[in-house]
């Protein structure tokens, strides 16, 4: 399945090669090992769940991917050249964006501000041009403008693009925050549990904003989430975690039936 | 009209004239803790800095003279040439910038994530460092700097004013082109951080660095940005003060008045700083007016603490900040 050619799903999308590959990464915490020598790789135009039991690791592997956590050891190769340790400021740059766990929005700011926010690596004029040119600049705005309105619609959030951020409800903030990764036109999502905390009208929205992103959009997704029946709705391809170890990799269907993975869900206690 | 309200009148205005600078220095405050939570002891060495480097370039004096005379036994004090003030302004807000640079690279970009307290105490140690590289730099004499602002009395309102109400108001040049600039300079910040890239992403860094950083902001850049742009607020009110009372140590003194404007006008909001500024500078000149007289005087000194006091008492978030209501 980890050819680095494409594959087909059962669903009958065609899926590309491999866009990021994590090898042998080794994250730790003074004595506490997060991530513990894994490896796998996110095929273009996937979805990609990560999975596994509190504690796991998975939140420290999107950091690792997104640039907020330095593993120890391991290599990171996005698009085909291996990339040097970069500051998660640059790893944006390069096209990946990002969801946090915790929800990291501007309070200060209404729901288009932050949306716009997601525009930053694309703005191009800097101050001096962007004074002596209004032109250009303004039609740069407008031109970021409408991407960003087009997200707002998009995720249906059309009637609170001018309220403050910090007086939303959290299923709300989750769906902004995504907004905001999408406004920025990513080569790679990244979405840390996306539906944790929401109910189960709020969950369905957003499983269809995911694959609904990934289907018009072609966006390569890779989503942690606890929740196993979204996942197997959901993704392609599941990497499992367990005590910062790889204990399952492969499609929905095989890593249920996986032993190991049925043991880690079920409690069964470690040695 | 009587006498008396003229007086007050003006009292009012040149206490405005003093606010201007105290909103000036309190807004490079502001621009650094919004951004970087670093309360800046050294905004106020730094318009003293700015303004002697300014006085430093236009009168070519060679910089670190003494240093080098000490060492080499010349006796070198000037190039000998004059660099005109629009020349020297620009090279000057250089030095802000290339300082900027500098103050991240050595001092803060080593202390992130560090406690406020530990960030306050490196621009205390900055100030004093400051100071005494502006004296090295410069030397310690007073300074009379001239950009070619116009001073003394303006004819035009004493003239109009004598002719409407039998009473010339005495309004100072200075005074008055000091607030047109501070004016511009303001409305230039406040354009800059709305509509520009960097801007926004100084505003995502104010917010939330973790944000900021996911939308591709660096921290680093924006704080060399926020310490520059202080630099150049700095300089403007360097120029300022400096002209009307010569580039001097006490220039460095205004940064303590600073204090009680960003209790009133809250430390993270810029139109607190200006109002602020501009109630503390009228506040203090009306009431030495008014019943200095009847205490003794020199109330100057302490108004605006007393007032600061009464504020952190019956408003603590200040003017303009929000109320912060503790969740449980
Ligand atoms: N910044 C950090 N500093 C210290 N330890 C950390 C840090 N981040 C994570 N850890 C530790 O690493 C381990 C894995 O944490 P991580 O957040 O990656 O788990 P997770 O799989 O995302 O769990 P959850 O489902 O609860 O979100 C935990 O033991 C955690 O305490
Ligand atoms: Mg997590």
């Amino acid at each position: 399945m980890s050819t680095t050619e494409g594959y087909m799903t059962a669903d009958g999308r065609q899926i590309g090669g491999v866009v990021m590959e994590m090898k042998n990464i080794t994250l730790k915490f003074g004595g506490v090992t997060a991530i513990e020598d894994i490896s796998f790789d996110i095929h273009e135009g996937e979805i990609r769940a990560i999975i596994g039991p509190n504690g796991a690791g998975k939140s420290s592997m999107l950091n690792v991917i997104s640039g907020f956590y330095v593993p120890q050891q391991g290599e990171v190769f996005f698009r085909g050249t291996k990339r040097a340790q970069l500051k998660p400021f640059e790893v944006a740059r390069q096209g990946i964006a990002r969801t946090f766990q915790n929800i990291a929005l501007f309070e200060g700011m209404s729901v288009l501000d932050n949306v716009m926010t997601g525009r930053l690596t694309h703005m191009k004029a800097g101050i001096i041009s962007q004074s002596l040119w209004r032109g250009s600049a303004e039609r740069e705005e407008m031109a970021n403008r409408e991407i960003c309105e087009r997200v707002i619609d998009f995720l249906e959030i059309q009637s609170i693009r001018k309220t403050p951020v910090s007086r939303l409800p959290y299923g709300l903030k989750k769906r902004v925050e995504l907004a905001r990764a999408l406004a920025s036109e990513p080569k790679l999502l990244l979405l840390d549990e996306p539906m944790a905390g929401m109910n189960v009208e709020e969950k369905e929205d957003m499983s269809r904003f995911i694959l609904d992103v990934n289907d018009e959009f072609g966006t390569t997704i890779a989503l942690i989430e606890h929740d196993m029946g979204v996942v197997m709705d959901l993704s392609d391809r599941v990497v499992v975690m367990d005590y910062g170890k790889k204990i399952g990799d492969g499609t929905p269907n095989e890593v249920r039936n996986n032993q190991a993975v049925i043991d880690a869900y079920l409690g069964v206690s470690h040695d | 009209m009587p006498e008396q309200l003229f007086f007050t009148i003006e009292v009012f205005l040149n206490g405005l004239m003093t606010g201007v600078l105290y909103s000036l220095v309190a807004l490079g405050f502001v621009l650094i803790y919004k951004a970087s939570g670093i309360f800046n002891y050294a905004q106020g060495v730094m318009a003293l800095f700015a303004a002697m480097t300014l006085v430093g370039i236009m009168e070519g004096r060679v910089p670190f003279a003494h240093l080098i005379n000490a060492i080499l036994g010349t006796k070198i004090h000037h190039f000998g040439w004059h660099v005109n003030a629009f020349l020297a302004l620009i090279l000057t807000m250089g030095v802000m910038l290339l300082l900027a640079w500098l103050v991240q690279k050595v001092i803060f970009k080593h202390l992130v994530n560090q406690e406020g307290i530990i960030l306050f105490m490196a621009t205390i140690g900055l100030a004093y460092f400051l100071e005494g590289v502006g004296d090295l730099m410069w030397g310690g004499d007073i300074k009379t700097l001239d950009v070619g602002i116009p001073q003394g009395l303006n004819l035009w309102i004493d003239e109009t004013t004598y002719n409407m109400f039998d009473y010339g108001l005495f309004i100072d040049n200075l005074d008055i082109y000091a607030s047109v600039v501070a004016a511009i300079l303001v409305l230039v910040l406040v354009g800059f951080s709305q509509y520009t890239k960097q801007g926004r992403a100084m505003r995502a860094v104010a917010d939330d660095h973790q944000a900021a950083l996911s939308v591709g902001v660096s921290l680093n850049f924006i704080w060399i940005m926020v310490w520059t742009l202080a630099g150049f607020v700095a300089l403007v009110a360097g120029i300022i003060w400096g002209t009307k009372s010569g580039v001097q140590f006490s220039l460095s003194l205004i940064a303590l008045k600073a204090l009680p404007v960003l209790m009133l006008g809250g430390f993270t909001s810029i139109p607190g700083a200006i109002v602020g500024g501009l109630i503390i500078g009228v506040g203090e000149k009306l009431f030495e007016f008014a019943i200095g007289p009847l205490i003794g005087g020199a109330t100057e000194n302490w108004f605006a603490y007393v007032l600061a006091l009464l504020f952190l008492v019956f408003r603590p978030q200040g003017l303009f900040g929000e109320k912060i209501i503790e969740r449980v």
